[in-house]
């Protein structure tokens, strides 16, 4: 029963390229497209004219060279005659690590500052408020060098715990603080010592499971079983158990003090330190405003009906605050990490052997291939920023707003 | 973001050393100054004064060459390089000579294409430890914190130095000199290791020079000495020989006080009357005036001169002559003659 015939189709010419609106939008697209790719190929010919006109080249063969010099933080096994490839890639190793653990640390400083800004306790929330407000206004790269510059400074050297009568000793004879890092004990794990740690993950799991099970039973039957003290219970008891069991498997090696330096335990170099702190504690300030006004942009009714429906003050936060928030939060924190992961190419500034410092710094320097290593970095930051966005919109999108 | 943009410079830095492999002598006439890469500050070596000027042994080779060709010494424009930018600010036009602690290998020579000019100081990689360590010996210093300029020779030499010994140390990268002094004096660091020349001059900036010694290993060849671009002989030549003169100077006793009186007419040694232009075109082969040398000798003094002025026993730095004295008094530091 259609009335409305189709309008008369008029055939195509090409001045409609540029007086039909239905075309002129896409003329004007194609012309800024071919625009910037003439532009691009310009810079690229200029590029390989110039290089070629100087006798240079562009190749990666330098890769495969052995690099000559050596990296303090070395995660994967490392020395001066392995090729420069490998020392990138212990660069790259170093970079996730310390964007890993900024990352973490970040988003525990920022939802606790985040939320205590809101608390209604005025020393707390200004307190909070300082806390953002130094540390997101000045630059990270100031903070990092000052957080360097005071450990270096004021930590003892390893010189001071030397001697009958040092005048610095170990933390319960097992940390050791220095200026150049944090001793640790490691855990040095022998047969039987896997097996404790998979029963500790089991227990682990098993905890989330019987949780699971305990909300179901609630919801099904209205029966509340307790869940904090069997949670502890199967946090504890059979790691523990099984540790015994098997003759204790897992035993700790302390750092001592041998020839110039602290020996055997874990080193947190103070490099690490400062960076990851630094990047934490910056990058925090940030996270603290994103969860704020994400807790912000829930109505006040929100919190006024569930206060009505009889549910304590953290039960309304945890179960009807905070999952419509993080809607709001997500999304700007994804580009919190990503600057977390781009500004630990700073690294440098203290000496962190991070990408940059390997193959954007001691590689590129010691070959003169500028322009691949820089070509290298590009792709590096670029992959590891899109897969962390990737990974953050999967889970934004299960947390987002479920239209029905 | 950064890499983009850093990228984007290289490729407007290759645009412009297309343009500036032309003929670099012409550029700089041109440009009525030159534009000379140094150190971001290394005490006796190149540094500026109270009164921002700069000063110091490399500052000297510059200067000489600015002499040679315009006559006047001040027209440098003097641009502090780490030793992560020098290589790309020459290979790019923007410097056109580097006079920094630049240890002459076969890869930059051939590989990164420059051209090093001579060689104005042989030095040798050293440590410099606290007295208090009780070390005598590099080769005690198994398992100690190694704070080491990144990007340089040091950092390779070392890394051989302590495999080839089958020793283990923890190396501690650090950007400049001053950075260095700072981890080292706080004993983040045991040693710390750079050229020994570097060492003497960083150990003079101390409160107390006296409670740090320098080991007596010298575990590298370290020929330091100016650099240009490769593919511009002529311009390099004019580097070359204004070295040559002031060593030539030294040689024949010419020297700053002396030198406009030998130059104002021929004397009775001929080699002198060349150098100086009383006799012969030398300069003009070079594309310079003819009294270039003896500007350039007059803007400092002669090799012997700067040597003592900036970096010598009677300064600070107190370095003796040693390998870097005259081949006449068992040095290494000669020149080809000119005629």
């Amino acid at each position: 029963m259609t009335s409305i015939t189709d309008p008369p189709q008029g055939s195509f010419r090409l001045s409609m390229l540029i007086n039909d609106t239905r075309y002129r939008s896409y003329t004007f697209q194609f012309i800024a497209l071919v625009v910037l790719i003439g532009f691009m190929a310009y810079l690229g010919m200029n590029l390989v004219s110039n290089l070629a006109a100087a006798g240079l080249n562009i190749s990666f063969d330098f890769l495969g060279d052995p690099a000559g010099y050596d990296i303090n933080q070395r995660p994967i096994e490392y020395d001066s005659q392995s090729s420069h490839l490998r020392a990138s890639v212990v660069g790259i190793i170093n970079t996730l690590i310390i964007a890993v653990l900024a990352c973490i640390t970040a988003t525990i400083f920022g939802v606790v500052a985040g939320v205590l800004r809101l608390s209604n306790n005025w020393v707390v929330s200004k307190l909070m408020a300082i806390y953002v407000e130094i540390f997101r206004n000045v630059p990270v790269l100031i903070w990092i060098i000052i957080i360097f510059s005071i450990m270096t400074v004021s930590m003892p050297s390893p010189r001071a715990f030397r001697g009958d009568d040092p005048s610095s000793s170990m933390l319960f004879d097992t940390f050791a603080f220095t200026n150049r890092g944090v001793y640790t004990p490691k855990p040095i794990f022998d047969s039987g010592g896997w097996i404790v740690v998979a029963v500790f993950i089991l227990s682990i799991i098993g905890i989330f499971a019987y949780r699971r099970y305990a909300t179901k039973k609630l919801y099904a039957t209205g029966q509340l079983l307790p869940t904090f003290w069997p949670s502890v219970a199967m946090f504890f008891v059979p790691a523990i158990l099984v540790y015994y069991i098997l003759g204790r498997p897992i035993t700790l090696e302390y750092p001592e003090l041998s020839g110039f330096n602290f020996q055997g335990g874990i080193q947190l170099r103070g490099s690490l330190i400062a960076l990851w702190f630094a990047l934490a504690i910056y990058t925090g300030a940030f996270i603290a405003e994103n969860v704020r006004a994400g807790i912000q942009a829930i109505s006040k009714g929100q919190t006024e009906a569930a206060a009505s429906l009889g549910l304590r003050p953290g039960r309304i936060m945890n179960l009807v605050i905070l999952p419509q928030a993080l809607r709001v939060i997500i999304p700007p924190l994804i580009s919190q990490y990503l600057n977390i992961t781009k500004n630990s190419s700073l690294a440098i500034a203290v000496g962190y052997m991070d990408v940059t410092a390997t193959l954007g710094g001691i590689t590129l320097n010691q070959t003169g291939r500028a322009i691949e290593a820089v070509l290298l970095l590009m792709l590096f930051y670029l992959t590891i920023s899109l897969l962390i966005s990737a990974v953050m919109n999967v889970y934004n999108n299960s947390v987002k707003l479920k239209e029905r | 973001m950064k890499k983009t943009v850093l990228f984007g410079a290289l490729t407007v830095a290759g645009l412009a050393a297309g343009m500036a492999s032309a003929a670099t002598l012409d550029d700089v006439k041109a440009r009525g100054s030159l534009n000379c890469g140094v150190t971001t500050g290394l005490v006796g070596f190149a540094s500026p004064d109270a009164n921002g000027v700069w000063d110091g042994f490399d500052v000297g080779v510059c200067r000489a060459v600015a002499a040679a060709i315009f006559g006047d010494p001040t027209a440098v424009e003097f641009v502090p390089t780490t030793g992560k930018t020098r290589f790309t600010a020459l290979a790019s036009g923007e410097i056109d000579m580097l006079a920094r602690n630049t240890t002459w290998t076969f890869s930059r020579d051939i590989d990164l294409k420059f051209e090093f000019t001579g060689v104005n100081y042989y030095d040798g990689q050293g440590f410099l430890v606290p007295k208090d360590l009780g070390v005598s010996s590099a080769k005690d210093l198994d398992g100690a914190t190694v704070c080491i300029q990144t990007g340089t020779t040091t950092e390779l030499n070392l890394a051989d130095f302590f495999r080839s010994n089958n020793i283990s140390y923890d190396p501690v990268p650090i950007e400049t000199n001053a950075e260095g002094q700072q981890q080292y004096l706080a004993g983040a660091c045991d040693v710390y290791t750079t050229d020994a020349s570097g060492l003497a001059s960083t150990r003079a900036a101390f409160e107390n020079p006296g409670d740090h010694v320098l080991l007596p290993e010298i575990i590298s060849k370290e020929p330091l000495g100016p650099l240009v671009r490769h593919g511009d002989n002529d311009w390099g030549d004019v580097v070359r020989w204004t070295l040559n003169a002031l060593i030539t100077a030294e040689e024949l006793g010419v020297t700053s006080a002396n030198v406009a009186d030998l130059a104002a007419a021929p004397t009775d040694n001929p080699e002198v009357n060349r150098l100086l232009g009383t006799e012969g075109e030398l300069g003009a082969m070079l594309g310079l005036e003819a009294d270039w040398a003896k500007n350039a000798i007059a803007a400092g003094g002669n090799y012997g001169e700067l040597f003592e002025k900036n970096i010598g026993e009677n300064t600070p730095i107190g370095l003796a002559r040693g390998l870097n004295a005259q081949w006449t008094e068992g040095g290494l530091i000669y020149s080809p003659p000119f005629r």
